[in-house]
């Protein structure tokens, strides 16, 4: 039965038609199409990898900012102290120069009392003394108005000049 | 929306009988004597499952679309158009040049094939090429394939980055399903070096199957039901197959990996083995033949039942061309399913046997391979 029978004729169109065909595509079909499809496939992947970097950085920047914030607070808060503190110092030393300075003042304030005290005191130990010789002058003329009492003073004086010697 | 539907039916149905008037038209045309005696099914399926000078007409027996017919005569070269020998003129017979050609009758060895008449006698010419029926719609086939998938490869070079649509992205999806799915799986590595080939085995062997369910000219060739076809293109497997093979597989062959006293001293398994290599081109030859040639033959048949019921009057027959009809539309339903299936498998033992002629040798891989026999108790 022709069926079953393979008839050269078809065997050769068939080989002949198949080959041309293979050929046709084997050049400019498949090669494009696979790469079409590879290249297409790469771009979908890129552009998924994209997204999902996009996102974490999003996500990311978030955290960046806030971590930002943070910071700023923080050294919002540092200055703070810093100042502050640099606050305290001035007034500390503020206050140490002051007290030095008073200090100095009352120092000298002291001295000049101490002169003065001392002044006043030679003043009025040479007043006293003033009055004092004055005072003995008088007790002196008083009591030398013998010739005895004079020579009792004379003699007496002369023994200890003596007596020194 | 029910109304469409059975719109949809009934024009399913009024096609459908179409080719049942063109098939009455044609019992009755091809031969009157058998009037009498009811109908030649047996010759009217294997005309219309075979091969012819010329393409039928439908509602016409008489006319065909001529084709031309290359022979190789006695005296050298004949080519004619295939209307020249019609049955009707000069009782068939053409002279062209010196030499007399017609179609061999009913009861000649070659029975439908062109003959040389030489001294009344009928010689079968040296060479017949001519462009059959089966022939130009294997060009067919090949120009629908090209241009299908030209046209996708067209639109991938200039607008690639965007997304498939329509007829595009419906071949994209089959070339995808076959690459993804059948080669790359299987031949691994080795997948984009046979591709093109099993692409276009793939592709080829669709649109041959789905042209050959249509009823009319484009189509109606029985082109995958015939075996010359089928046989090429197992031959160019078998050729892919052995021609690529690794030294593992030849070695797989002639020195397979059994117990000795299965090679030496009767070479058992490398005659079991070389075997196979020439049952597995055989296998794929039969298999897609006879479920195209099977599911073309049932539809033939539950249409010609129609004619055998009709000798039994006019009640019978209503019956049976309505239950004929619907068996036929199920038949053909399931034939588009089949002709995608079929050339699936064909593209998928393709895959497979040239996949066993790339295999390195691995011997636990090997052995993983090996399918495990069931032993029966």
């Amino acid at each position: 039965m022709e069926l079953f029978t393979p008839d050269f004729g078809l065997i050769f169109w068939m080989f002949v038609s198949f080959a041309i065909l293979f050929v046709i595509l084997w050049r400019w079909g498949w090669p494009a199409i696979m790469k079409g499809v590879s290249d297409r496939a790469d771009l979908i992947d890129k552009g998924v990898e994209y997204a999902q970097s996009a996102k974490e950085q999003l996500d990311h920047a978030r955290e960046e900012a806030d971590k930002y914030i943070a910071d700023a607070r923080r050294q919002q808060a540092d200055m703070l102290r810093e100042a502050d503190k640099m606050k305290t110092q001035i007034i500390e030393e503020a206050r140490a120069v002051a007290q030095t300075e008073a200090k100095k003042v009352m120092d000298s304030a002291k001295q000049s009392i101490e002169q003065e005290r001392k002044a006043a005191q030679e003043q009025f130990r040479n007043e006293v003394s003033t009055f004092a010789l004055d005072i003995a002058q008088k007790v002196v003329r008083n009591q030398m108005k013998e010739e005895k009492a004079q020579e009792k003073l004379v003699n007496s004086l002369l023994d200890e000049i003596e007596k020194q010697n | 929306m029910i109304k469409q539907t059975f719109t949809t039916i009934a024009l399913a149905l009024i096609a459908l009988l179409a080719p049942v008037v063109a098939l009455a038209s044609s019992s009755h045309g091809e031969d009157p004597a058998a009037k009498e005696e009811g109908i030649d099914a047996q010759g009217i399926i294997f005309e219309h499952l075979g091969d012819g000078y010329g393409w039928e007409v439908p509602f016409n027996h008489h006319k065909r679309i001529p084709l031309p017919v290359i022979v190789w005569g006695s005296d050298g070269l004949h080519v004619f158009s295939s209307s020249r020998l019609n049955s009707e003129v000069n009782g068939g017979v053409w002279r062209d040049g010196n030499a007399e050609f017609k179609i061999a009758g009913k009861d000649s060895p070659y029975k439908g094939k062109v003959v040389e008449i030489i001294n009344g006698e009928e010689v079968k010419p040296a060479l017949d090429i001519s462009i059959t029926k089966n022939v130009c719609g294997i060009f067919i086939a090949v120009l629908l394939c090209i241009w299908s998938i030209l046209s996708v490869a067209r639109w991938h070079r200039t607008q690639g980055m965007k997304g498939p649509r329509k007829m595009v992205g419906a071949i994209e999806f089959v070339i995808l399903f076959i690459y993804d799915g059948v080669i790359k799986p299987t031949l691994k590595n080795k997948a984009n070096k046979f591709a093109p080939y099993l692409l276009t085995v793939f592709f080829f062997i669709l649109i041959m199957n789905l042209l050959g369910l249509i009823v009319i000219f484009p189509g109606g060739a029985n082109l995958t039901g015939n075996i010359a076809v089928t046989l090429v293109l197992a031959i160019i497997t078998f050729l892919i197959t052995n021609l690529f093979a690794t030294k593992h597989y030849w070695k797989e062959i002639f020195n397979p990996e059994v117990p000795w006293w299965l090679k030496y001293p009767l070479p058992i398994m490398p005659i079991i083995e070389i075997f196979g290599v020439f049952t597995k081109p055989a296998a794929l030859t039969v298999r897609l033949f006879a479920n195209m040639m099977g599911g073309h033959m049932i539809v033939i048949v539950l249409t010609l039942l129609i004619f055998i019921f009709a000798a039994m009057g006019p009640v019978v027959t209503g019956a049976t061309a309505v239950v004929s009809v619907i068996f036929s539309v199920f038949m053909l339903c399931i034939d588009v399913l089949v002709s995608f299936i079929q050339a699936y498998v064909f593209t998928m033992l393709s895959t497979l046997f040239i996949a066993l002629g790339q295999e390195e040798g691995h011997h636990e891989e090997h052995a993983a391979e090996k399918p495990v026999v069931p032993q029966n108790p």
